[in-house]
């Protein structure tokens, strides 16, 4: 443990630009700071357009920001993931940095338990254990077990994204990345998920959120961050 | 920058650096460098004609380039350039170290021999004597391709597509390699097949550790696959990196056309 922030954000900047759009760019924000530690929740703020999303790919490497640094604490260092090279990102996702999305992107026809699993398998931990564990958080979200051996293609909205959330949550990242992880979930599971939440911030996770849903922001977040006050000019 | 300890080691296992190409005064590629360490999965990507199958023939010894060198980090003689070696060096260095997954699994395959024999062709060229070992190697590579080991005599053509692709890669697979180049592995089969083999392959890299280069135009193939990408038109690179920012946040004006001209279901 630390008491060092585990994810700092400097003079961050994005700005898209359409190159098959006749060249339009679109600037997201500009100059953001953000000190996230460890126990603590942020809960990024603002209507939709204003940037959120963006902010939280730019800090998961997912898009590349203009300009600035994202120091992600890893390994008793700070990675700036937007300067390291692909394998550190990697590295850095595998074992500190998760994201949690609204939507499950998955290999086509491979059982959800085994999916689930995965995360523990790369990183070494073995077969039986990795299988107990996802059994566990499966049946802790309430999945039913008759569901566990199919693929969760046809699986209703909620359900998908409870097997996302025991993807992230499987594996106790240090700092965590929420993407409106309750958005499709009814009042029970929003409460589960909440408690998941919950219990990772008390182990020390640092976690950067999304959430439309005032009851769940206001359970999670140890404070709520304006992404609008660092607009860029258009 | 700090090392970071860990699956993915420093040191390269693969070093190319300004591979050029030229047919006559056609550009095959220009000026490639890229370096792969063991265990990363490096995907090549762009439409027909770009330059992917020339770079990758250039890479895997099959292709002397117009000029530049790869360099691969060899168990004989340590990071070379592959065109340095003698002919039956490069040649040894390929069957032992490196293995190679053509599109068409008859181009890898040889289809008069049974896919047992196939799949266990690369260990008897690599001196294995001891035919009840071969076979039981054979028997376990073809249950982990997730084969009838009953079928093991069968020839080549008595299986679907989709079970000679498997064959193809059990026979690349068996010898242990650490590097195994991927052209379209799943180019020629239906759906249905491509993504239980894709499955079986990133299982196979994870297991294995192996570093893998595979060039593909499918960018949803790309995406499962690939740690890293290269995009290539006319011959270069035109841009790199992490797979997911690539293709979510592709800089480029080509990238950006591809990445918005794939087809949603």
């Amino acid at each position: 443990m630390t008491d060092k922030p585990l994810i700092i954000v400097e003079d961050l900047a994005k700005t898209f630009v359409l190159h098959n759009a006749e060249s339009a760019t679109i600037p997201v924000f500009q100059d953001l700071t953000l000190q996230v530690a460890a126990g603590e929740c942020v809960v990024l703020a603002g209507e939709s357009g204003v940037g959120k999303s963006t902010l939280m790919r730019s800090i998961f490497g997912n898009y590349l920001p203009t300009q600035g640094a994202v120091k992600v604490w890893h390994d008793g260092a700070y990675v700036d993931i937007t300067k390291a090279n692909p394998h550190e990102v990697l590295e850095v996702r595998r074992r500190t940095l998760g994201y949690v999305s609204q939507f499950l992107r998955v290999i086509p026809r491979v059982p959800t338990l085994q999916l689930v699993m995965e995360p523990l398998l790369e990183n070494g931990v073995p077969f039986e254990e990795a299988k107990d564990r996802a059994s566990e958080l499966l049946s802790a979200l309430r999945l039913p077990q008759a569901h566990w051996d199919l693929p969760p293609a046809t699986f209703s909205g909620g359900e998908q994204q409870r097997v996302n959330i025991a993807r992230s949550f499987i594996r106790k990242y240090p700092v965590l990345l929420l993407d409106e992880p309750t958005a499709s979930l009814d009042a029970e599971n929003r409460a589960i998920v909440v408690r998941l939440i919950n219990e990772a911030l008390e182990e020390g996770a640092a976690m950067i959120g999304i959430f439309h849903d005032l009851d769940v922001r206001d359970a999670v977040a140890s404070r709520l961050f304006e992404v609008s006050q660092f607009k860029a000019a258009a | 920058m700090n090392a970071i300890p860990g699956r993915i080691a420093p040191a390269p296992l693969l070093s190319v650096e300004g591979l050029t190409k030229w047919y006559g005064h056609v550009l095959g590629c220009r000026d490639v460098a890229f370096d792969l360490r063991p265990g990363e999965v490096l995907g090549i990507v762009g439409e027909s004609g770009s330059g992917k199958t020339t770079l990758l023939n250039c890479i895997s010894g099959k292709l002397t380039p117009t000029s530049g060198e790869v360099r691969f980090d060899t168990r004989r003689f340590g990071l070379t350039d592959i065109y340095g070696l003698s002919e039956p060096d490069r040649r040894r260095m390929q069957r032992e170290e490196w293995g190679f997954v053509h599109q068409n699994p008859r181009d890898g395959l040889r289809m008069r021999v049974s896919g047992g024999a196939n799949v266990a062709e690369p260990l008897m060229n690599l001196g294995g004597r001891h035919y009840g070992n071969m076979r039981q190697a054979t028997i376990d590579w073809l249950d982990r391709v997730e084969l009838d080991t009953r079928r093991i005599d069968d020839k080549p053509r008595n299986f679907s597509g989709g079970m000679q692709q498997r064959i193809q890669v059990a026979r690349n697979l068996i010898h242990g390699p650490r590097l195994v180049f991927m052209d379209e592995p799943t180019g020629g089969l239906d759906v249905s097949v491509q993504a239980r083999l894709l499955d079986l392959l990133r299982e196979l890299v994870r297991d294995l550790g192996l570093a893998v280069i595979i060039v593909t135009h499918d960018m949803a193939v790309a995406r499962l696959m690939a740690d890293r990408l290269m995009v290539m038109k006319g011959g270069e690179v035109v841009e790199t990196g992490l797979t997911d920012q690539v293709l979510d946040d592709p800089q480029h004006p080509y990238t950006q056309l591809l990445v918005s001209s794939v087809l949603q279901i």
